[in-house]
């Protein structure tokens, strides 16, 4: 019996198991936890990357549950799509699971810290669940676990202010969950079937019956709130910015992804295109909220202070560059939306991670604590410079790819007013991180000696530079991470063609349904 | 149209039970009060699903040999896991409100609401952009 | 067909002064070390790019294949006669600015110097960069990297002024290029599947007349390091820098790329054929006649020397603008010529008010009475350039603008040559009065002196010495100045390498 053969089971039961285990383990004591958190999600990692590696030589992998055949057994199915988002969720949890010791020892009490790592633990089962069912209500199940250990992780630091984040967070994603469970009703009750690749075949016939119009409409409004896409997206810049260091990375980086997948498989795996371009014109919506989401996420992050919040509006915007690559049917704008899934959750990883070094080493998280910080955070800083400028999108980064895809692909689709949206927001992306970037390397000095000379006047003036601090950055298992995520960004940004060619595949798959 | 008042009356009682607990989640102060009407939110789905389960004539989808037809036991048992659900966020959401009402001594969301504007405006006015921890 | 010659030579010419900089870095402590690596990279750089020139001026064109990020993305490089007459301006003029900067980093006993002359270093690996790019992409990747590696520089002495001004000067610069030239890019792919430059331009034919003229404005917005009004303000805003970098980047090579990218696009990317058909030519040249004319104007009104030079160079790029805007063999070309014209006549008028700052700590146009007389050398240098400026010969200046002129004339464009003209007189009136000053105007000195003699005439003689001692800037910075006022004088004698590479371009493109 091949055991890579069950990798797909093995990828959800082995986590969930262990959740328990950590737990257990920290009775006995606390350490165990994390390097028990540490090797399962390393160990899923490598499990994930076969498992893509597999259905890229052999195609879309069926796993059966316990051997019970679909439509009515549990069916795992795994494509191109699944595999990539997989590989990048179980990455992303690896390099924060090493990133957080030191930061959960300081932001989260100690008696709590193997409860931390069993929810940790926990949302990662849900994350990988969710991304590689193929049932539907398996879907709801898995999309609860997250948001339940979602709900428990932002609660479970030390600020006050996450608890209200979390409870507001807890009250409308149940609603959102409970959507998506009667959208889920609808379907079984018309077409008797929970298998998603069973309901593709099922459904064209009942297109046009109500019933069917709205469970889609459910499943839309639930799922977009999930994912955080405007206007339901009132939930996150509070919980982001509220919860722990590594929790704000973790979610950021994954669970917002996940639920676009889990809106792209709705949208173009259990309904067809057709669907979607003729018969609601969901594509035209979703079209005009993402670019409204784009611009209003980087407008809003300009005014912020904190950083974290102004990160979270920030991811606010870049969620609606991942919608808005679905909303043109074309594969080149398709492309783009899933190559963003990546990109993004690089990005933002890095940012969040050196927001949590700048916590950890200063207790600061207003933008004006990064001041000069250049001189004393050397490598933290220059991961961030990273993370901003592949934001912006400046070639050989890794925004700067998702970017080509999106405008190339908007621009093939006849919709040229995309364009400017794009570039606008890079804009704006521009001006709120450039304001960072110059406070961390040029922190204004003492004021000039002339002070009765306002502007250029006075050139060639040179004041003496104020003493230098002495280096004092973040600890090696804190910036080892980051570096790593901020080294990627530029990796993957040169050798795009690597996740390229995967997110091509599964774009190709996505719209023509083959 | 009678026909669709009297002879859908489960989807009638699913959807105000949905509308009451959707109404309570959103509009009442209370953090408790909300939690009860998400429960009334979740039963309702939950009431909706058994009953399109209902088959005319069927017993309960328990294997009995002096059974004809069976209800279809799927809904069954996607509730049981609902229900689950359910509970477990019910369980979060009040270890969240027991919480609060230890940090902040109330459980009204206005006077959470606040409390927080309060802290977040001394904040402001010392101006340091420090964390409390 | 031409042939093509594949080696690896424009990759060494960039990387060298990226090497460079790693050692720059790791010598950090040993002032002297490092300057030898900036100095060592830059004579390397120059010579790299001299040992091309051969391949080229047998009329083949070197071409390197670095990386291809994705279908359509590549990272390209092609050396051709425009390209190589472009760095080699850059190049040489490196060299000499390295001596210089060496000279007034130490004479006023600067911070930061290793950061300033790493990213010094790096500013000029990207401008080789984009002499040698072979597409729209390389193009664009290191032109954004010159505005990232140029903003430490003019942001270098960090005071307030220098914070807010850099503010201005990378919002401009970032902005219009991820605003317009951005989008002419992704346009430009859209309509025609690729991003490489062609001998008579990819666009011909591919888009609706309508769609041509707006990627065509949207280049020209874009292209903001031409310094085109109504985007002309960051170089102003640029002069807060130390002088050097005025000097080099912000009259060579920061503007100058401006200026090549926009003739690249004009003449690579359109042709010259489609712009005539188009019609947008005159409307170009009108706009920049616009900016030539505006910016002679406000330099009149700057008394700050480092600022009417910066209006003057807007002016002066502008030049390029019009000339290429004639789309005539005479108008391109002025144009290629006027790049290393005006970099070597506006790199020895800068460095002449590095020096005047350096020696007196002046900086004012009325503060520099007599100012020939304290520092002879540096002043006649000044004056040289001054020459250029205006066009008058032996100076080079006067070759770009015969040739302006000259163009105009094959365009049948007449109102040019009066904006040509009236521009001259606009130069004179705004360099000449600077001589003027330094020369005939008496030194601050030798009133004093005579005032006090005049008070002191009844108490007996008190023998001061009237004159005014020579007090030069150090060496290092006088030499420099010096050769580049000769480089001046040199290109008016004996241009006939930078003519055969321009003739060269021109015979390609039309």
């Amino acid at each position: 019996m091949n055991i890579a053969e069950h990798f797909p089971a093995l990828v959800i039961v082995i986590p969930l198991l262990f959740a328990l285990i950590t737990w257990l383990a920290g009775l006995i004591n606390r350490a165990f936890c994390w390097v028990i958190a540490l090797t399962i999600t390393f160990l899923c990692f490598l499990m994930s990357f076969s498992i893509l590696n597999t259905v890229m030589h052999t195609g879309r992998i069926s796993y059966h549950m316990g051997a019970w055949e679909p439509p009515w057994g549990i069916e795992y199915a795994i494509d191109y799509l699944n595999g990539f988002v997989l590989v990048v969720v179980s990455f992303i949890a690896f390099i924060v699971t090493l990133y957080s010791r030191k930061s959960v020892g300081l932001e989260i009490d100690e008696e709590k810290s193997p409860a931390f790592y069993s929810l940790y633990m926990l949302l990662f089962t849900g994350l990988m669940g969710m991304t590689i069912t193929g049932d539907i209500f398996n879907l709801y199940v898995f999309i609860e676990i997250t948001s339940l250990s979602g709900y428990a992780l932002i609660a479970i630091g030390r600020r006050r202010n996450s608890l209200m984040a979390s409870f507001n967070y807890l009250i409308l994603g149940t609603i959102a969950a409970t959507f998506i469970l009667i959208g889920i009703g609808y379907l079984y009750m018309v077409t008797g079937s929970l298998n998603m690749a069973d309901l593709r075949e099922k459904l064209p016939p009942l297109y046009h019956s109500r019933v069917v119009l709205t469970a889609f409409g459910f499943f839309t409004v639930g799922l977009s709130l999930k994912l955080a896409l405007f206007p339901l997206h009132i939930w996150l810049p509070n919980a982001y910015t509220y919860a722990p260091s590594v929790v704000s990375a973790i979610m950021a980086a994954t669970s917002t992804k996940v639920g676009a997948y889990a809106m792209l498989r709705i949208l173009f795996t259990v309904f067809k295109v057709e669907f979607d371009l003729n018969v609601v014109p969901v594509t035209k919506i979703l079209l005009v909220l993402s670019c409204i989401a784009i611009i209003a996420g980087s407008i809003l992050a300009i005014s912020q202070t904190n950083i974290k919040r102004m990160l979270a509006y920030s991811s606010v915007g870049q969620i609606g560059y991942i919608v808005l690559g679905t909303t043109m049917a074309n594969q080149t704008a398709m492309t783009g939306s899933i190559i963003h899934i990546l990109n993004h959750a690089l990005m933002k990883g890095t940012l969040f991670l050196v927001a949590g070094c700048v916590v950890y080493k200063t207790g600061i998280e207003d933008i004006s604590g990064l001041k000069g910080m250049g001189q004393k955070m050397p490598f933290s800083m220059a991961a961030f410079t990273v993370g901003a400028l592949s934001m912006v999108g400046v070639p050989l980064t890794v925004g700067f790819i998702s970017k080509w895809y999106l405008a190339t692909g908007a621009l093939k689709a006849g919709m040229w007013f995309i364009l400017p949206i794009i570039l606008i927001s890079s804009l704006l992306s521009a001006i709120y991180f450039w304001r960072i970037i110059e406070g961390i390397y040029f922190a204004p000095a003492v004021s000039s000696q002339h002070s009765e000379v306002s502007t250029y006047r006075s050139l060639d003036h040179h004041n003496p530079h104020p003493v230098s601090r002495s280096r004092d950055d973040a600890p090696p298992g804190m910036l080892i991470p980051t570096l790593i995520l901020a080294g990627l960004c530029i990796f993957f940004g040169i050798a795009a063609y690597i996740p390229v060619s995967v997110a091509e595949k599964a774009a190709n798959m996505l719209l023509g349904g083959t | 149209m009678i026909e669709i008042i009297i002879g859908k009356y489960n989807y009638w009682i699913y959807i105000t039970l949905m509308m009451i607990g959707f109404y309570a989640m959103i509009a009442k102060g209370n953090l408790i009060k909300k939690i009860i009407g998400m429960n009334i939110f979740q039963t309702a789905v939950i009431l909706f699903y058994i009953s399109t389960g209902k088959v005319w004539g069927g017993t309960a989808p328990i294997l009995w040999d002096k059974a004809v037809i069976y209800d279809n036991p799927i809904p069954h048992v996607l509730m049981l896991t609902a229900i689950v659900v359910s509970v477990g966020t019910t369980a979060v959401a009040i270890a969240i409100v027991i919480r609060i009402y230890k940090e902040y001594g109330t459980m009204e969301e206005d006077a959470i609401l606040e409390i927080e504007r309060k802290q977040a405006e001394e904040l402001r006015k010392g101006n340091t952009g420090q964390r409390e921890i | 067909m031409v042939e093509i010659v594949h080696s690896a030579a424009p990759l060494c010419a960039i990387g060298v002064s990226l090497v460079a900089v790693i050692l720059m870095v790791i010598s950090k402590g040993y002032p002297n070390l490092r300057e030898f690596w900036t100095i060592g990279a830059s004579i390397l750089k120059f010579s790299i790019v001299v040992s091309m020139l051969p391949t080229i001026l047998d009329g083949k064109v070197i071409e390197y294949s670095l990386y291809s990020i994705l279908p359509g993305l590549d990272i390209k490089f092609r050396v051709d006669p425009m390209g190589i007459f472009f760095a080699l301006t850059a190049s040489f003029l490196w060299i000499i600015t390295s001596f210089y900067s060496i000279g007034y980093m130490r004479a006023l006993k600067e911070h930061a110097q290793t950061r300033y002359f790493s990213f010094f270093a790096i500013a000029l690996s990207a401008t080789m960069g984009v002499a040698f790019s072979a597409n729209l992409f390389t193009t664009f990747l290191f032109y954004e990297l010159i505005t990232l590696s140029t903003f430490p520089l003019v942001a270098h002495t960090e005071t307030p002024e220098a914070i807010k001004s850099s503010r201005r000067y990378i919002a401009y610069l970032l902005g219009t290029s991820i605003a317009f030239q951005l989008s002419a890019i992704f346009l430009t792919y859209n309509a025609t599947g690729t991003l490489e430059f062609s001998n008579h331009g990819i666009l011909a034919g591919k888009a609706p007349d309508m769609l041509l003229i707006i990627i065509f404005i949207l280049f020209m917005a874009g292209i903001t390091k031409a310094a085109m009004m109504p985007f002309h303000s960051w170089l102003p805003a640029a002069m807060v820098a130390p002088t050097p970098v005025s000097a080099l980047l912000h009259a060579v090579a920061v503007v100058k790329t401006g200026v090549f990218v926009l003739l690249k696009v004009i003449l690579f990317v359109f042709g010259v054929d489609l712009l005539s058909k188009l019609g947008v030519g005159t409307a170009l040249a009108y706009f920049a006649s616009f900016t030539i004319i505006v910016a002679s104007f406000i330099a009149l009104r700057q008394d700050n020397l480092k600022l009417r030079l910066a209006y003057s160079t807007i002016s002066q790029l502008s030049y390029v603008v019009l000339a290429v805007a004639l789309l005539t063999p005479g108008g391109i070309t002025a144009s290629i010529m006027h790049i290393i014209i005006h970099a070597f006549g506006k790199i020895t008028l800068f460095f002449a008010a590095g020096a005047i700052y350096v020696a007196t700590r002046k900086t004012n146009i009325s503060e520099l009475n007599g100012i020939g007389k304290q520092m002879p050398l540096t002043m006649a240098a000044f004056t040289i350039g001054v020459l250029s400026m205006i066009g008058v010969p032996p100076a080079a200046g006067f070759i770009s603008k015969w040739y302006m002129i000259s163009g105009s004339i094959e365009a049948r464009q007449i109102p040019f040559i009066i904006v040509i003209a009236a521009s001259t007189i606009l130069n004179a009136c705004y360099f000449l009065p600077i001589v003027y000053t330094a020369y005939f105007k008496r030194h601050d000195n030798e009133i004093y002196n005579e005032e006090w003699r005049m008070l002191n005439k009844g108490y007996g003689m008190i023998n001061l010495n009237s004159e005014v001692r020579i007090k030069e800037a150090p060496p290092l910075m006088v030499v420099s100045l010096i050769l580049t006022a000769i480089g001046t004088l040199v290109l008016f004698f004996w241009p006939s390498l930078f003519l055969e590479l321009a003739r060269m371009v021109v015979g390609v493109v039309i």
